[in-house]
């Protein structure tokens, strides 16, 4: 490996600017937290990981900061998913594969509905019967 | 545990973070003769009597961590130089820093190996306690120098994981092209 001149990390850090600000949460409410334990891992949450960071791109959605977190606890149905946005209450989401990471850009943050055939955890059910259908 | 070189170092270290200082300088040496650590803060410093105390594995600052009783890591480290043909030396005054310097043997077979060098920079230089730090490594006819002022100034936040992801590629550019 050559060694890298500070001014080589310069250009390799404003190379990689995009996807670093998808990853910052600074004046951004809007959130996909994805589990990246073991298990979430495991189950296939990195591809998980790059659909959501395409489908934004694809989307140009700009405002949505896309973090990592470990094992949220609920191993039978990873990977999982939090999706946190203003105005609505926080979702886990479970099963999560690409087509499904793909419905929840497309559904949640974009169309403001829940997915709620993947929802495995928060809200509670009643808040489910409120909000889920709108 | 203390496992490696790098595990000494990063105690080191450590500790003149603790003792808030804001001018921290490592360096790393490795020649023939001795793999040789420095380490020197402008923490708050040691009184005589502090220092006489600081080997003894049953004393530690009091209030530094409450839960704890003892203050193991530079008792190790005396012991493990010792065991290794190297020495640890302290230098200190109070309101001026701390010089802690160790060396190893190379040849003794006791010696700890190096450590995973690369990691241990990377979470010194983004320790948020770390303020201004400068860590040089150099073998006898290398070396290179890592400004976390400098580095700050190019990734920006180094405690953000994209950066550090970054930082560690740097590290690691710097010691694999070491001679």
């Amino acid at each position: 490996m050559a060694k890298m001149t500070l001014e080589e990390l310069r250009k390799l850090r404003e190379e990689k600017q995009e996807a670093l600000e998808k990853r910052s949460i600074e004046g951004k409410d809007f959130r996909i937290i994805i589990g990246m334990g073991t298990c979430g891992i495991a189950a296939g949450a990195k591809e998980t990981l790059s659909t959501f960071l395409s489908v934004l791109d694809e989307e140009k959605i700009k405002h949505v900061a896309i973090t990592q977190t470990g094992c949220m606890g609920l191993c039978y149905v990873e990977p999982t998913v939090e999706v946190i946005l203003p105005d609505m209450p926080p979702v886990i989401y479970g099963k999560v594969d690409a087509d499904v990471a793909r419905k929840i850009v497309k559904e949640h943050i974009l169309g403001k509905r829940l997915v709620t055939d993947h929802m495995f955890d928060r809200p509670a059910a009643d808040i489910i019967k409120q909000d889920g259908g709108r | 545990m203390h496992i490696a070189i790098t595990d000494y170092v990063l105690e080191v270290v450590q500790n003149a973070f603790e003792a808030n200082s804001t001018e921290t300088r490592v360096v790393l040496q490795e020649t023939a003769e001795a793999f040789a650590v420095t380490v020197t803060d402008n923490g708050k410093g040691m009184s005589e009597e502090v220092m006489k105390r600081v080997l003894d594995p049953f004393s530690t600052e009091e209030g530094k961590h409450p839960h704890r009783k003892v203050g193991l890591g530079l008792s190790f480290l005396n012991q493990a130089t010792e065991l290794a043909g190297g020495e640890l030396t302290l230098r200190s005054e109070v309101g001026v820093g701390t010089t802690v310097r160790f060396t190893f043997d190379p040849a003794s077979i006791d010696t700890p190996p190096l450590g995973d060098v690369v990691s241990t920079f990377m979470t010194l230089l983004a320790h948020p306690k770390a303020g201004s730090l400068v860590i040089e490594r150099k073998t006898e006819t290398d070396g290179y120098a890592l400004d976390r002022k400098e580095l700050i100034g190019v990734l920006g936040d180094l405690e953000m994981s994209g950066n550090l992801h970054l930082l560690k590629e740097y590290i690691a550019s710097q010691e694999a092209a070491l001679s």
